[in-house]
């Protein structure tokens, strides 16, 4: 007999990209499953359509497992949340069809995320953090942010590709080849641990904002020279970007005077930008947290945790409304459940 | 470099301290000077450290120089010290228009707002973005003249986003210390920023203005110090 007035569980589908992710959190915040199946292309970067067709055959198999991670049955779900945008438009339509068809199922009510806000949100949630700075790094985003009037505001942001783009088509070009569980951040970063010269490459902050395909030109121009050790190069790269994102970070911890900073996103789990960012927090007498590696990565923990927020605030989306928006920005996001 | 080239810091005053960079007071060959010093960051590789700072000592007074031929009154840069990341300028006597703007009489005020407005658009003709344009950073002087400082954030660009972004940046300032009268004020500023560089292009950076405050992506006002 299902308890109507209390409300438990949420699942959450996170289907952005190449990572096709079911989560299921308590609405007090406990996270009870986070299954992640990713899709792994065979050369180049993802291909949209062929991540999407992955990602409807995974989907069934992810929700269950996710299920009986969580130890719950389907009946006991009380909300459904799902990857609203931005995103890759066929990956974000396989999720959204999946969120709709539960929540139709179990007539349940639907909630639509903001990937970005959500990034954000489970961070503060496994970490404690509160108001932070946050720099959220990954394969399609690179944002400075903090909290101010209701929103999320973007400090500074790349004006053309990720960090985690730029990396991953740098190691492709290098001729490594992704496999699951070994994304290309990690093989830079371990490359990187063993460089010793620092290669000059192009520096680009301008104002708050960053550039990175100028540095991705030079650095695959230098590659294909073949005069310098991978090792150097990855060194390089990682020393130039990583100081531009701790600069912008920086600048906005100055501005905003918060009282912390907080990595969260793919490339978070690199232990040199960690380090970075450390010091900046120590110089500021600040706190600074990083987002565990499970959560890190695009995950449907995130989502469902995100969405029980919203639910909680009244956000609910109907299902004909439930569209997905494929350039949805962060600072376009009202957060009425963020108080300060 | 001995002390007897008068080089030494230890009798500057320090006025401002900055993220990137320290703003010192100081006597030097019998006039007053500000030494803008840009702070070395542990984070960085040292070498990495050096050409940033040592780059950005040598830009800013570039995009001051090419402000100043557009017709814009920015400090004389003195000396250029790349070593030690310094710029010496000249130290402007007057006062921050923040402080002034709200006591002067109305008539004054538009007045001021017509300059700053032909002074962004000789900006922004000549292609240089000022990137950090409040009222902290536009001085007026005894002879109220109106002197634009700190160029640290500057760069060289024609985009529509960079321009838009230096007037949202300004309005914001209106609306955050002048609240009473920011809206005069920036259409003062937008009319005679107008007349500098054309209807047509004024009119497409004010849209971006408007769509740069729906973004809402600078809603906070640069602290004032």
């Amino acid at each position: 007999m299902r308890h109507e007035s209390v409300k438990n569980y949420c699942l959450g589908i996170e289907s952005t990209a190449d990572d096709f992710s079911v989560g299921i959190v308590t609405f007090d915040g406990r996270i009870l499953a986070n299954v992640i199946n990713a899709y792994v292309s065979e050369s180049g970067g993802i291909h949209p359509r062929e991540a999407a067709q992955h990602h409807s055959q995974v989907a069934e198999e992810v929700v269950a497992q996710a299920l009986k991670e969580a130890k719950i049955s389907s009946d006991q779900i009380d909300l459904v949340a799902f990857s609203q945008g931005p995103g890759l438009g066929p990956c974000l339509r396989t999720g959204a069809t999946v969120a709709r068809a539960i929540a139709a199922y179990l007539k349940i009510p639907l909630v639509g995320v903001n990937h970005c806000v959500a990034h954000i949100e489970i961070g503060k949630l496994t970490t404690g953090i509160r108001d932070p700075v946050t720099l959220y790094v990954s394969g399609g985003n690179t944002i400075v942010a903090a909290f101010d009037a209701g929103r999320y505001r973007v400090f500074g942001e790349t004006l053309d590709i990720a960090v985690g783009n730029c990396f991953d088509v740098f190691a492709r070009e290098a001729g490594y080849r992704q496999k699951e569980g070994l994304p290309f951040g990690a093989i830079i970063e371990r490359l990187a641990t063993k460089g010793q010269t620092y290669i000059s490459l192009p520096y680009s902050v301008k104002g708050m904002d960053m550039s990175f395909s100028g540095l991705l030109t030079a650095i695959l121009h230098l590659l294909r020279k073949g005069e310098h050790p991978i090792e150097d190069l990855c060194y390089s790269l990682q020393e130039t970007v990583f100081s531009m994102l701790t600069e912008v970070t920086e600048r906005a911890l100055a501005h905003t005077e918060k009282p912390g900073i907080l990595l969260t996103g793919g490339v978070a789990a690199n232990k040199r930008l960690q380090s970075m960012l450390k010091t900046v927090a120590e110089e500021h007498n600040t706190k600074f947290c990083v987002v565990p590696k499970q959560y890190a990565l695009d995950n449907g923990a995130m989502i469902a945790w995100t969405g029980i927020l919203a639910y909680k605030n009244g956000l609910t989306l109907p299902i004909e409304q439930s569209f997905v928006r494929l350039k949805w920005r962060l600072d376009e996001v009202e957060v009425p459940w963020v108080k300060t | 470099m001995g002390e007897d080239l008068n080089y030494t810091m230890e009798d500057a005053v320090l006025l401002k301290k900055g993220a990137e960079a320290n703003l010192y007071l100081k006597e030097w060959y019998g006039r007053k000077v500000i030494v803008k010093q840009r702070i070395g960051k542990k984070y960085r590789l040292p070498q990495l450290d050096r050409h940033i700072r040592a780059y950005r000592t040598v830009h800013e007074p570039q995009l001051m120089h090419r402000a100043k031929k557009a017709g814009v009154s920015t400090p004389t840069v003195l000396l250029i010290d790349t070593e030690n990341a310094e710029i010496y300028m000249e130290y402007i006597e007057g006062k921050q228009l923040k402080q002034v703007l709200n006591e002067m009489p109305p008539e004054k005020r538009l007045k001021i707002s017509s300059s700053i407005g032909e002074l962004i658009g000789r900006l922004h003709k000549n292609m240089v973005i000022h990137g950090d344009l409040t009222t902290s950073n536009l001085i007026l002087t005894p002879e109220d003249q109106i002197v634009l400082v700190d160029f640290g954030l500057g760069e060289l660009s024609q985009e529509l986003e960079a321009r838009g972004v230096d007037l949202h940046l300004l309005k914001r300032a209106f609306e955050s210390v002048h609240f009473k009268f920011a809206q005069e004020c920036f259409n003062k500023v937008m009319e005679s920023y107008a007349r500098i560089i054309g209807e047509e292009e004024a009119k497409k950076v004010l849209e971006k203005v408007r769509e740069i405050e729906k973004r809402g992506r600078y809603v906070s006002e640069r602290k004032q110090r």
